[in-house]
């Protein structure tokens, strides 16, 4: 069913990595995103394993979770490994028939690259598993709180996230049931043809449509009952707070990307 | 021969997760042919995920489900079949319109039944005039009506497929008494000159006491009774315990029993209560 997307979906937990501030886990993310794409080494690929790894292990979150969070991007990956291996040219030739060449250099970029987003997804899933998505707006809106300097809408355009993360569930549910609603009226959705399935579309997006447009409004006029006015003066019920953990694991990050940057400039 | 019949029908949400829920435990009903029963619950005790078994939209956990004696899972390409012949109205059905005039929301059914054009046709009109729904209506967009009569244009979408048994899960949910009472005794005809099996859920004992003959009482995800109306109202207190609200005027009597003046049959609609009080009355020569 629709309801098992793990995409973004809160595990909720008491682990070690739960209890870290989500503002220092945004920016251990980053560093760890960045870790992935300048290391152009094979050691620099097994430092970020080990470092998903550790979070994993810390986190406490099933190994099966992750899997699922992976299994989507399967057909992309292939798709582009696919690509990478008969297109790049360059470096010596492992095969060849017709037009089609191998090189070894497609066979190396083509590992890096699998291994590379595979590692990605796995990470920042641990981010999204680990964090409710309400802390995770907040802690961006304190993150990019200084561009408020140069008159960007922080606030605004963090209540947006929170009130879109907020409604995802809300939403599925609502397709769920709309999906439910049709097929009783004899929609086939599990019919074979693809003209058939093209159909089906119809009579569950434009309900969808009008009772998210109806969502929109609801809560645009309840906001203003309560007479909601934006960032100016508000205070949080939840105030983040930074412990040694947090300092002690972004330590950890910085230590992981610098040794990435060093065997770098080794090789 | 009971139309509809589930053995030890259980189903669990989100297996193998921590939000691992179980909906309906080990339920076994027969419900017979031509019958108008009242399911009611509280909130969360499994009534809406019962229901959507009975056209397999969902398939359960562990059990069966037999529709005129056959296992509706048993051929799983058949399952559409299964569709037309239990009409389900969800909560809040209006929600699900989508085409752009009245006529063709309710040929929508019919339509994916592949019927023939003047089949449709027959049935779109014929079961507008039932629920209410003038000519002119018929030609206008769902989204200009107002929510009663959006509801009713749902519910009709339903019936125009002329299921052998019609499911409404909470058919009368926010709608004010007036529209309430139109769409029950609208269902309760349409019950009456099709002889369909009707089952009503609903978490008011109020709505179903009137209509349904006999009442399955849903409690934390098993059945805890179904039995005909007068049966399960002999156990109001049990009932009220649960958190579910008894009518009115079968509260009025409670009170008078206990004050000594019972009677011999169960009291659960304001028309039976009146007749009673008139006989009671005359028997003791006050008018």
């Amino acid at each position: 069913m629709i309801k098992d997307i793990t995409l973004g979906q809160y595990f909720p937990g008491d682990s070690t990595v739960h209890r870290l501030d989500p503002r220092f886990k945004i920016v251990i993310s980053g560093i760890f995103i960045a870790m992935l794409f300048i290391g152009d080494h094979v050691i620099c690929l097994e430092i970020g394993a080990i470092f998903v790894a550790m979070a994993l292990i810390l986190s406490l979150i099933p190994i099966k979770m992750i899997i699922k969070s992976i299994r989507p991007i399967i057909p992309i990956l292939l798709f582009t490994s696919v690509f990478n291996l008969f297109f790049i040219s360059g470096g010596m030739p492992l095969f060849e028939w017709k037009f089609i060449k191998i090189t070894d250099a497609a066979v190396h970029t083509t590992i890096f690259m699998i291994v590379r987003i595979i590692l990605l997804i796995a990470g920042t899933s641990l981010l999204t598993y680990t964090t409710s998505p309400i802390a995770l707006t907040d802690a961006i809106e304190r993150l990019l709180s200084p561009l408020k300097k140069i008159k960007v809408p922080v606030h605004d355009l963090a209540m947006m996230m929170t009130i879109a993360l907020r409604f995802i569930p809300t939403l599925i549910e609502e397709t769920d049931k709309i999906i439910s609603a049709q097929k009783a009226r004899g929609v086939d959705l599990d019919g074979s043809k693809l003209m058939d399935k093209v159909k089906a579309i119809v009579p569950i997006i434009i309900p969808l449509f009008v009772s998210a447009v109806r969502r929109a409004s609801e809560l645009a006029t309840a906001m203003e009952c309560r007479c909601y006015r934006g960032g100016e003066g508000r205070t949080k019920m939840r105030q983040l707070k930074s412990s040694i953990a947090d300092y002690v694991s972004l330590g950890i990050a910085i230590l992981f990307m610098a040794s990435v940057i060093f065997i770098n400039v080794l090789n | 021969m009971a139309i509809l019949k589930t053995e030890e029908l259980t189903y669990v949400y989100s297996q193998g997760t921590p939000f691992e829920k179980t909906a309906v435990d080990h339920v076994s009903l027969e419900i017979e042919k031509g019958e108008f029963v009242g399911v009611i619950g509280h909130t969360g005790s499994g009534k809406s995920t019962l229901i959507q078994h009975f056209n397999g939209l969902l398939k359960p956990t562990s059990g069966k489900i037999y529709l005129d004696g056959e296992d509706i899972w048993a051929d799983k390409t058949k399952i559409r079949q299964v569709r037309f012949k239990v009409g389900l109205v969800f909560q809040y059905p209006e929600y699900q319109i989508f085409e752009d005039t009245v006529y063709k929301d309710i040929a929508f059914g019919p339509k994916n039944m592949k019927l023939s054009e003047n089949e449709i046709d027959g049935r779109v009109r014929r079961t507008a005039v039932s629920v209410g729904l003038t000519e002119d209506i018929l030609n206008k967009s769902p989204f200009e009506l107002s929510g009663g009569q959006k509801r009713r244009v749902a519910i009709a979408g339903v019936m125009a497929m002329e299921p052998e048994v019609l499911i409404l899960d909470e058919p009368t949910a926010g709608l004010d008494p007036k529209g309430r009472d139109m769409i029950l005794s609208q269902i309760s005809h349409y019950h009456k000159t099709t002889g369909c099996t009707v089952l009503l859920v609903s978490h008011s004992m109020e709505d179903v006491a009137k209509f349904a003959s006999k009442i399955l009482v849903m409690n934390d995800s098993k059945v805890f009774c179904y039995d005909k109306t007068a049966e399960v109202f002999k156990r109001t207190e049990e009932i009220s315990s649960m958190g579910l609200s008894v009518p009115q005027i079968a509260r009025v009597f409670n009170i008078l029993k206990n004050k000594g003046l019972s009677f011999d049959e169960e009291v659960y609609t304001v028309k039976y209560a009146k007749e009673l009080i008139i006989r009671e009355l005359k028997k003791r020569g006050k008018i």
